[in-house]
């Protein structure tokens, strides 16, 4: 066991720490439920009877366009975490497994893809999406976190399946299973602690992005809900109410999905026992 | 079941042979262990046979059918694997009928097999357990259940006992001989331990740097090892080797400066040769080899003399009951007629008359 004085230290900054990140949200989640006059005036001050107005929900749930919003965030985040597994895990099987002329240097070239910021290229994205006709789809969207985010998760699931014991993949070749099948039957059940990692850090990024929304699809109802309050955002008014309740109730998607990936992660961790 | 034969195999990782020339026929319902030193390649012949390891050149035909070229699951073999490899997301039914569900075999038939395999291995309170809430021994019987529900011409085991320990060892090695009785199927299997060779074999392979060393029943190679690796490697504690000198007429060798009988064929070629005895085929007595006592082990029923002679050769003698020997005495050691073994320069048995 620790030293009780050192788990303290460890606990403290941890308390902190947890408590400078919720700040901003509980301010967000807090103000939201308030008149715009307490807004401005006591911004710190929780929601009371007397500065209560539900007036921000209201009109995001009265705004018809918002629901469609999203859809599309809900639709490009559970695509993307999707086809980032599939992809990331076929290719992570097919790199560890399978021994090809240029194997390693696909791995370097996809560690590469880690280091190199997708914004870099927004410009020829923007070229070949519209090239490609699906400038303002989802498609596009999807497609463009699909890539952002597989060479880490090829990265992450290839370390994983080095650690399932060959014994296994060499039992299920000697039960007559096909490639795939050991892929998908004996492998991937196998790989879901990791993909419940890929998925987390996967959805967050893609949820919150602002860019590519703002590129590839910024109007023609397919924006997503971070795009989506900014029409609430004016260059003379802004509709803080209205700001800050669609910022609130964005978070409860993202948190849904998180729970149910961390529910497979740790049930993962516990009954992974691979021995 | 199926007669397995290997012809003319070789196996190299680039440059570095692995296997050199293995020649080995597998009768229909022997059992056949592979033994050898750890990196002698009797895993990889195992894996071979069961065409996880592509071969060099060669060829290998079970049941009469040329299966070199074949996938795995097309030998109609069965491996049992030292970590059991079990699946570990599936319960011990379902680890049994996976390979079945996906050869296309019928609902009744996989339950009909799985059944039978839970029975002749006691499974039945186990079937809807993970791998994990299995203790080793009970994994060990699901991996070899495993197996059995394939009904497989070969079944191939790979050091399956290496992982338990020693009481269950034994027990579980006293099920496979049963439950090769009761298949009668034909048994392939790889060890390092002698013991279970020893035990188990109908037909000892010994290998050793890739090469089949020799062939032979368990006590075949015991009284009579073709060469002087087999002779070091099989038997427990190892036999004694000293240099030695073969007479002109052949009749008699002379170790320090004692001369001991023999009876050798007229091939043998006098000079230098290496005498070898087995530790439980010798005495301390009045006569023989002198030597000076190292250690004494006393394991109650019998005892262990370490004895080293003047060149400092180590000479062990088992000796029943308690010996009364200190360290530094003198003694003598007899080795018992009818027990030597002669191997000439290059390691070979020099043959009796």
């Amino acid at each position: 066991m620790r030293k009780p004085v050192s788990a303290f230290a460890v606990h403290g900054i941890l308390a902190l720490y947890t408590a400078l990140a919720l700040f901003p949200i509980v301010l967000v989640i807090m103000n939201s439920f308030k008149a715009k006059r307490a807004i401005f005036n006591t911004p710190l001050q929780p929601p009371m009877p007397w500065n209560f107005d539900p007036i921000g929900y209201v009109k995001v749930f009265g705004d018809s366009a918002i629901g469609t919003y999203y859809m599309n965030s809900i639709t490009v985040t559970v695509g993307t975490i999707f086809f980032t597994l599939l992809f990331g895990a076929m290719a992570a099987w097919a790199l560890t497994e399978y021994k090809f002329r240029w194997n390693t240097a696909l791995a370097i070239f996809l560690s590469i893809g880690i280091m190199v910021p997708i914004r870099l290229g927004s410009v020829s994205i923007i070229q070949l999406v519209s090239e490609l006709n699906l400038i303002n789809t989802l498609t596009a969207l999807i497609l463009v976190y699909v890539a952002q985010n597989l060479p880490l998760a090829v990265f992450i699931l290839s370390e994983f399946i080095q650690q399932i014991p060959k014994d296994l993949r060499e039992a299920g070749r000697c039960d007559g299973l096909s490639e795939y099948n050991i892929f998908f039957f004996i492998i991937l059940p196998l790989l879901r602690p990791a993909m419940a990692t890929v998925a987390v850090f996967t959805m967050i990024p893609v949820w919150n992005d602002l860019w590519f929304p703002l590129l590839l699809a910024p109007t023609g109802g397919k924006q997503t809900i971070t795009l989506g309050v900014q029409q609430f955002l004016g260059q003379y008014i802004t509709d803080w109410n209205a700001v800050l309740a669609a910022l609130s109730t964005a978070i409860v998607p993202v948190l849904v999905l998180y729970v149910i990936f961390s529910r497979q992660l740790i049930r993962g961790l516990t009954s992974g026992a691979v021995k | 079941m199926a007669e397995v034969t290997i012809e003319k195999l070789h196996k190299s990782y680039g440059t570095v042979e692995v296997l050199r020339d293995i020649n080995l026929t597998v009768s229909d319902g022997s059992f056949v262990v592979l033994v050898g030193p750890s990196g002698c390649g009797k895993s990889t012949l195992l894996r071979s046979v069961a065409g996880l390891e592509p071969i060099t050149s060669g060829h290998i035909t079970i049941g009469g059918r040329d299966v070199s070229a074949l996938a795995p699951a097309q030998r109609e073999i069965a491996m049992v694997f030292q970590s059991y490899a079990l699946y570990p997301h599936m319960n011990v039914e379902n680890n049994m009928a996976f390979g079945l569900k996906f050869a296309g075999t019928p609902k009744d038939e996989i339950a009909r097999r799985v059944g039978e395999a839970t029975r002749i291995l006691q499974l039945e309170p186990l079937l809807k357990r993970r791998p994990k809430e299995l203790s080793g021994g009970q994994r060990q019987r699901v991996a070899i259940g495993r197996a059995i529900v394939r009904q497989p011409k070969v079944f191939l085991f790979d050091e399956p006992l290496s992982n338990l320990d020693a009481a269950l060892r034994i027990n579980t090695r006293v099920e496979i001989a049963k439950l090769h009785k009761l298949l009668k199927a034909t048994i392939i299997y790889v060890t390092h331990d002698q013991v279970e060779a020893m035990t188990l074999a109908d037909k000892i392979v010994v290998m050793n740097q890739g090469r089949v060393e020799q062939v032979g029943k368990p006590l075949e190679l015991y009284y009579r090892p073709a060469n002087l690796f087999v002779a070091r490697f099989i038997g427990s504690p190892a036999m004694n080797t000293l240099a030695a000198e073969l007479s002109r007429d052949g009749r008699s060798v002379s170790v320090g400066g004692v001369s001991l009988p023999v009876t050798v064929g007229a091939a043998a070629a006098p000079g230098a040769v290496t005498l070898g005895f087995r530790p439980e085929h010798c005495s301390i007595g009045k006569t023989g080899v002198p030597a000076k006592v190292d250690i004494v082990e006393r394991l109650g029923e019998t005892g262990f003399v370490h004895c080293r002679t003047a060149d400092g050769t180590m000479i062990l003698v088992e000796v029943k009951g308690d010996p009364e020997l200190e360290q530094g005495a003198d003694v003598r050691i007899a080795p018992a007629a009818g027990h030597l073994h002669l191997f000439d320069g290059s390691g070979a048995r020099i043959p009796e008359a």
